[in-house]
């Protein structure tokens, strides 16, 4: 399902957190609303861990991750490692990166098999990526932007780019992720879906201007409009079963 | 609010039919997202995320423009004021006052104006509606196109020129003119001179008084360019005397009103001058009575007898002022019986020995006079001449009686005399006029009705003459502006229509009537039974050429034209 929350006033929601199918991370705020959002859907499900990033809240922009893993910047303090490696569940690996392009959730974006990534990231990195996280790693830019993280939000399911993004680059991005990509705006008509909302395979949050056809194209990409119980056996059957071995 | 839009660089159709989940979006290259406002399809390329009409409902371009302003406008000279302090004349649903409109509008300039028009209001609701059409960029690249309307209320009030013409006393400056002689001549040519230089232009009343005019100014600039205008053309003395009005102690600011009181020299075209023997004297020994042949800004001497000229400058003459000896008006009528040239000429003057008989003498005595004329060139015998009969003359001048009488001609000749068919012939051109005021203040009380009324026609004797001696003198008539007149032809059935109102720049037009010329014409017509019957070749009065004349003043043409209608 897709629900609409706002951090601190802010509608771009995937600046200040992070969501993968294992674990959440949320930026630590002033007032707990985002975080109760969160917990309210996945409360009893995943873990969500309040953290910061070298002491900053942007963590969203900061860090990259999926079901196996949590990449993070130089800047992350020792003692932040620490309390990521306490509160996540032990299957995730944590990896900090020597990037010169430190804000790895815009130059990073994946789900639980490919990764798309800035052109200019370094040799190391596309392998610490193809390593922690466990997928096939592409050099691509979407709409021009090389910011793939900024402009892309993506699960096991489908993915939503830079409204700007043409059919030819839409398909040819499709072919490589194996998921259906459509291109649109959130947060109403905002272009940076990346940052404006975040993904994981049954859960949706967006930022709260998103109008209601925003949000219909999020849960009809994303598959989120009915969870029934049928999918469990079918589409989701990989996920669950990879995630209980 | 009528919405419309326009989108520049994005005006490609909308693909409706395929939503951006279809399979088969493959075929297209452009992306199609939905409006995020409504979930139409549109085009993704564009960088837009909403539809068309999303940010037509969404966006007021005309937001930061005003929907009601005033116009100030004055009443009485229908003007509307023009920020900061210009008052223009404009006319409903013109040109001029769209743009005065316009200029009012603050926050238009953050917009592309593309068109403008009235939308017709009552005049006397002291509305006036404007329908604007503006286009602006509402998001990257779109460009919104909106119409809406403004509503100017028209504020009546007073512009400080009617202000000023309401006030009494407004002036700053004031030239007076004075002439000191019995006709209005000189200032009737005075006037043509004005006209034709536009040396009025900046004055704010004109008052004729006794002797004279008197010219009022809002800024003493301005009467000083008329000082130096009228120095120009008339031999003027002038002096200045100014009025403290106002003074602040504090910052030693005054503030005065000045007057400058110009004097003419009181000598006229064809006077018979005696001049003080000194002066003779100095000015090349020239003889003690001379005539006056033109007033230039000096005026021009000349002796009939020897045909010497001297100019005498109005500083020479205000040094030792004399008044002439006699002016036009005692001008008495002579028949030439004889001429003999005697070979002396000097420009276009030619000395002859004339031998000439008084016109009222004819038929009852043989008396005649033997004299010296500088208008050898024009006289033939049986012409007509006019000129100062010394003989029987009285003078009570200082200066004529120190003359050596033996040496004083009998007769003056002063100039060809003309006989004037009265009356049934119209002038086929005419002079423009200037409005004045006359001083009613000073006259109400001293002068009766039967006074004015003969004091109206002396004005108008003097006008006739003086159109006469234009007609006669192309020299003269060359520095001033002559009009065609329409009304030649017929002057009984245009006089009705002739307009004497003022126009907006105070000049009136008026054709003068062919009565005023009253008894100087019936002497000259009676004087000349006798001549013209010898002399048919030269016997009417010199015409004004047409090549002369400029075209009719328009508001003539216009009434005219109305009439005809």
């Amino acid at each position: 399902m897709a629900v609409r929350a706002q951090f601190e006033n802010s509608n771009e929601i995937g600046v200040f957190g992070t969501l993968t199918n294992s674990y959440s991370l949320v930026a630590v705020g002033a007032s707990e609303n985002f975080y109760s959002v969160l917990e309210a859907e996945l409360g009893d499900v995943i873990p969500i861990c309040h953290t910061t990033i070298g002491g900053t809240r942007i963590i969203g922009r900061l860090t990259a991750g999926n079901r196996r893993g949590l990449l993070v910047p130089t800047s992350t303090t020792d003692q932040e490692l620490q309390h990521l490696r306490n509160s996540l569940p032990d299957s995730v690996r944590i990896q900090r990166v020597e990037e010169r392009l430190s804000a790895l959730g815009n130059v990073i974006c994946c789900n639980d098999y490919v990764a798309l990534v800035h052109p200019d990231i370094e040799r190391e990195t596309e392998e610490l990526i193809s390593d922690v996280l466990g997928v096939e790693v592409f050099r691509q830019t979407i709409a021009d932007n090389v910011l793939v993280g900024s402009y892309c939000a993506l699960s096991n399911q489908g993915g939503l780019v830079h409204p700007k993004t043409s059919i030819q680059d839409q398909d040819e991005l499709s072919s490589l992720l194996q998921v259906p990509l459509v291109a649109g705006s959130i947060n109403r008509g905002s272009a940076v879906v990346g940052a404006g909302m975040i993904v994981n395979d049954w859960l949706a949050v967006t930022g709260l201007d998103t109008t209601a056809p925003e949000l219909s194209v999020v849960e009809s990409i994303f598959k989120l409009q009915d969870a029934q119980q049928g999918a469990i056996t079918g589409s989701m059957r990989d996920t669950l079963i990879e995630t209980y071995t | 609010m009528d919405y419309q839009s326009v989108f520049g660089a994005t005006a490609a159709a909308i693909n409706g039919g395929a939503t951006p989940l279809s399979a088969n979006a493959q075929e297209q290259t452009m992306a199609t997202v939905l409006c995020c406002n409504c979930g139409v399809p549109i085009d993704g390329t564009s960088g837009l995320s909403m539809c068309y009409d999303c940010i037509k409902l969404s966006v007021d371009i005309t937001d930061g423009i005003q929907k009601e302003s005033t116009l100030s406008f004055c009443r009485n000279c229908e003007r509307f004021l023009r920020p900061p302090s210009q008052w223009v004349t404009a006319t409903l649903e013109s040109r001029e006052l769209l743009a005065l409109c316009l200029k009012r509008l603050k926050g238009l300039q953050k917009v592309r104006l593309i068109d403008a028009s009235f939308i017709w209001t009552e005049p006397h609701s002291r509305r006036i509606k404007v329908k604007l059409t503006v286009q602006r960029e509402a998001f990257n690249n779109t460009i919104v196109q909106q119409s809406f309307e403004v509503e100017y209320v028209v504020v009546a009030t007073q512009c400080p020129d009617c202000a000023k013409s309401f006030t009494v006393n407004t002036w700053r400056a004031t030239v007076q003119i004075r002439q000191k002689v019995p006709h209005k001549r000189t200032f009737f040519y005075l006037e043509q001179l004005i006209l034709k230089h536009n040396a009025h232009r900046d004055t704010i009343s004109i008052l004729e008084t006794k002797d004279g005019l008197d010219f009022f100014y809002s800024q003493k600039n301005h009467a000083i360019k008329m000082l130096d205008f009228l120095s120009g053309v008339t031999p003027i003395r002038t002096k200045k005397s100014e009025e403290l009005i106002s003074m602040d102690t504090h910052t030693a600011v005054r503030s005065y009103k000045f007057t400058f009181s110009v004097e003419i020299v009181p000598i006229c075209k064809d006077d018979l001058v005696c001049l003080p023997k000194k002066l003779a004297r100095a000015s090349g020994n020239i003889s003690q009575l001379v005539l006056c042949s033109r007033v230039g800004n000096a005026v021009h001497l000349l002796d009939p007898s020897s045909l010497d000229a001297t100019d005498l400058q109005p500083s020479v003459y205000w040094r030792q002022p004399f008044t002439s000896l006699a002016n036009s008006s005692t001008l008495t009528e002579f028949v030439v019986l004889d001429i003999e040239l005697t070979g002396t000429e000097k420009g276009r003057l030619a000395m002859a020995d004339a031998t000439v008989a008084r016109s009222v003498d004819m038929g009852r005595n043989d008396t005649t006079y033997y004299v010296r004329t500088h208008l050898g060139g024009i006289l033939h015998p049986g012409d007509t001449v006019l000129g100062y009969f010394l003989s029987n003359a009285n003078f009570n001048h200082d200066l004529w009686d120190t003359l050596d009488q033996r040496n004083v001609p009998d007769v003056v000749l002063v100039k060809k005399s003309y006989p004037r068919k009265k009356k049934n012939k119209g002038r086929n051109w005419r002079l423009r006029r200037m409005a004045k005021e006359y001083n009613d203040r000073d006259d109400n009380t001293t002068q009766s009705t039967k006074q004015r009324q003969m004091e109206a026609d002396r004005i108008e004797r003097d006008y006739e003459i003086f159109l006469q001696e234009l007609e006669e003198d192309p020299e003269l008539r060359s520095t001033i502006n002559l009009y065609k007149s329409s009304n030649s032809q017929n002057p009984e059935k245009a006089r009705p229509a002739r307009p004497t109102k003022m126009d907006m720049d105070g000049i009136e037009e008026a054709q003068v009537s062919m009565d005023a010329d009253g008894d100087a014409a019936m002497e000259t017509d009676g004087g000349d039974e006798g001549v013209e019957s010898d002399d048919e070749s030269d016997g009417s009065a010199p015409d004004v050429g047409l090549d002369e004349l400029l075209d009719e003043i328009d508001e003539l043409t216009l009434e005219d034209a109305y009439l005809s209608e």
